[in-house]
């Protein structure tokens, strides 16, 4: 039994996770084929998903699944085979665009790792990632109520100035909803078929 | 996870073998976890099994013919136990023009997602096999990956009837989503939770606490969840991405044996867990239309009478589960199939509008017509009003912030107890947090207790 006990399950897990997604995501480097990268790109997004799931944050785990897998995956796919000339579409990536990747990437990575560095709270090992991961189960009722307006985290500010400022973020919520539900009648206005010139061209031909 | 598995229990037979288990010990929630995922993984195949068994005896009833009778005496209940050692045995074909890797992942993927998504079903108070705050949507999200393995079918099978039925799934899947979600958010608001075994428990007591009851709109909606949760499972008369009088069998044509065993497990499943999720947020739940363990007074008390209420209640919501994917095989072998274009009619004409106008007339009712009246309109719930349940939920978050700063930062949330084995152990300390959160005392009073019901 010892040595079961001994193992550290969390760190053990955050890394099959952690492993799943790097080597998905570079399977989706590797491939030729759009579906298959779609199908690496899926199991990639759900690993990460599992990392979600490792620190509690449930809610995020279940909007990645919803929103990167459930639906831009699905409609990429869907796109894929509306469009598809070929059978099994293959894509040759010209060295030109390699080098362009690797520049845009390696970018970001640097950014990203110096952000990740530099703030000292991440460095320390927390000693009972269990409870951390059980409380942050929690965090979702506060991530809404901020949404829909109430800070409640503000409430453990000590200063009473700072704790002033309670609203949340409502108004940028909505201004957001109202913008993507414009976009989206305005695309499928755009979509639309054009009805008269149709009929149009049957009567000429 | 392993606060679900008694551990007294466990402790008690382990304690002839002479090993003592603390409650967080690793191999404990090992066993958890290999318990819980048997268990699922036990409903999934034998509630297949037993579903086609009464799909054909269903079918056979309504076209006037007897169905199986061969094998197992009169009721043929033997028949699926046949069929599936028939497909053991059939050889796993793959066309040569196929795409090797896709075409032998695409079962497994959607079989996964059906069988990920019961991890959060409740299916007795507190009988879940990860609680998760926010279950509702995790299913949904589940669910809506069942359709990348019948696209990854579709798609990989090097054929047209395949990619033809893979085309038309993903669009009906992916325009049933928007409604679905819709009507899922009415339960959801008037219980003021995303957590299933909360929803389920708010409705404790008499059938008329049943949320379908509410008010005319949720009991409208209810229609609407039935009708999108049909087609997003992929059933007649929405079956359009297999279609056997067009498509051959649409996404599974290249399909044999085993492989092709998993798309119906997969099927099975997922009917049963949206039946199951449609019974938990307008049926109640475990809890049976007349309490009779609350009466009773089983249902609080603890040891081997709570068990006994618990099991009844996981007994009643198998029950409303099981009736509801009947309906959805009478409703599969009475209507004929609907064309694309009508069922994406359906979905964006029909079902969306409707969905949307039970939406905002539950906010209505419940709002007392948006502040008219100062409560919310009659109803024969005896839920808790809106704004009082409010109170009581969130509570803990200004509770805990007034009282203990450093604890809001970590989410308000005591870490799980990890008592040794022997002292009272963790599932009512573990979701004291709920209980009193979610559970005030005024609910508990009109009905007793909370627990599975006769």
């Amino acid at each position: 039994m010892i040595p079961l006990a001994s193992v550290d399950w969390h760190a053990l897990f955050f890394w099959l996770f952690a492993l799943a997604t790097c080597g998905f995501a570079v399977a989706v480097l590797f491939s030729a084929n759009v579906v298959r990268m779609a199908f690496y790109l899926v199991l990639s997004l759900g690993a990460s998903a599992g990392l979600f799931f490792l620190t509690g944050a449930e809610f995020v785990a279940a909007m990645q699944l919803m929103i990167y897998v459930g639906g831009t995956l699905v409609l990429l796919v869907f796109g894929v085979m509306l469009t598809a000339q070929s059978r099994f579409v293959s894509l040759k990536t010209p060295p030109g665009e390699w080098i362009l990747a690797l520049i845009a990437g390696s970018a970001l990575l640097s950014v990203l790792l110096a952000a990740a560095v530099k703030v000292p709270a991440w460095k320390v090992a927390n000693p009972d990632r269990q409870a951390v991961a059980a409380a942050e189960t929690q965090a979702t009722t506060q991530l809404g109520m901020g949404l829909a307006g109430v800070r409640v985290d503000r409430l453990e500010q000590a200063d009473p100035e700072l704790r002033r400022g309670m609203s949340g973020y409502l108004l940028p919520f909505v201004i957001v909803s109202i913008h993507l539900l414009v976009v989206l009648i305005g695309a499928a206005y755009m979509a639309r078929a054009k009805r008269r010139a149709v009929t149009v061209d049957e009567g000429t031909v | 996870m392993a606060e679900t598995i008694n551990l007294q229990v466990l402790n008690r037979l382990l304690g002839w073998l002479g090993v003592d288990l603390p409650a967080n010990h690793p191999l404990g929630l090992a066993m958890a976890a290999v318990i819980q995922c048997a268990l699922i993984l036990g409903i999934v195949a034998a509630g297949a099994v037993f579903f086609i068994w009464l799909e054909r005896k269903l079918a056979g009833r309504i076209q006037d013919r007897l169905g199986p009778t061969r094998v197992g005496g009169r009721f043929g209940w033997l028949q699926s136990l046949a069929d599936g050692i028939k497909l053991l045995c059939k050889e796993d074909v793959m066309p040569r023009e196929a795409d090797a890797l896709l075409f032998r992942c695409a079962p497994y993927v959607s079989f996964a997602a059906s069988f990920t998504a019961y991890l959060a079903l409740p299916f007795s108070d507190g009988w879940v096999a990860q609680h998760i705050n926010s279950a509702v949507f995790f299913i949904l999200a589940v669910l809506g990956l069942e359709v990348f393995g019948v696209i990854l079918a579709g798609y990989a099978s090097g054929s047209k009837w395949s990619l033809f039925g893979a085309m038309r799934e993903s669009a009906q899947v992916v325009s049933y989503e928007v409604p679905l979600g819709l009507c899922v958010v009415v339960p959801v608001f008037l219980c003021g939770t995303m957590n299933l075994v909360t929803i389920g428990n708010m409705q404790s007591g008499w059938f008329t606490n049943w949320l379908i009851w509410h008010d005319p709109f949720t009991f409208a909606v209810f229609w609407v969840y039935f009708t999108c949760a049909v087609a997003s499972v992929n059933r007649a008369p929405f079956d359009l991405a297999e279609a056997e009088s067009e498509l051959v069998a649409g996404f599974h044509t290249e399909y044999s044996g085993m492989r092709w065993c998993y798309f119906f497990m997969a099927e099975y499943g997922s009917m049963l867990l949206v039946s199951g999720l449609a019974s938990i947020l307008f049926f109640g739940g475990w809890h049976g239309p007349v309490p009779i363990f609350e009466l009773l007074g089983w249902s609080h008390r603890g040891g081997v009478l709570e068990f006994l209420a618990q099991l009844a209640g996981a007994g009643n919501f198998l029950g409303k589960a099981v009736v509801g994917v009947a309906v959805m095989m009478w409703v599969r072998w009475t209507l004929p199939r609907l064309r694309i274009d009508q069922v994406i009619t359906t979905c964006l004409k029909y079902c969306m509008p409707l969905a949307a106008i039970c939406f905002v007339g539950a906010v209505a009712w419940q709002s007392g017509v948006f502040g008219l009246f100062e409560a919310p309109l009659w109803s024969p719930n005896d839920l808790l009003a809106e704004k009082h349940r409010g109170e009581y939920r969130e509570h803990w978050v200004l509770e805990t912030a007034e009282r203990d700063p450093a604890a809001t930062v970590a989410g308000g949330r005591q870490p799980l107890p990890s008592a040794r084995s022997g002292q009272p152990v963790s599932q009512p300390q573990a979701d004291a947090w709920e209980e009193t959160a979610v559970r005030p005392s005024s609910l508990t009073d009109h009905s007793g207790e909370k627990g599975g019901t006769g």
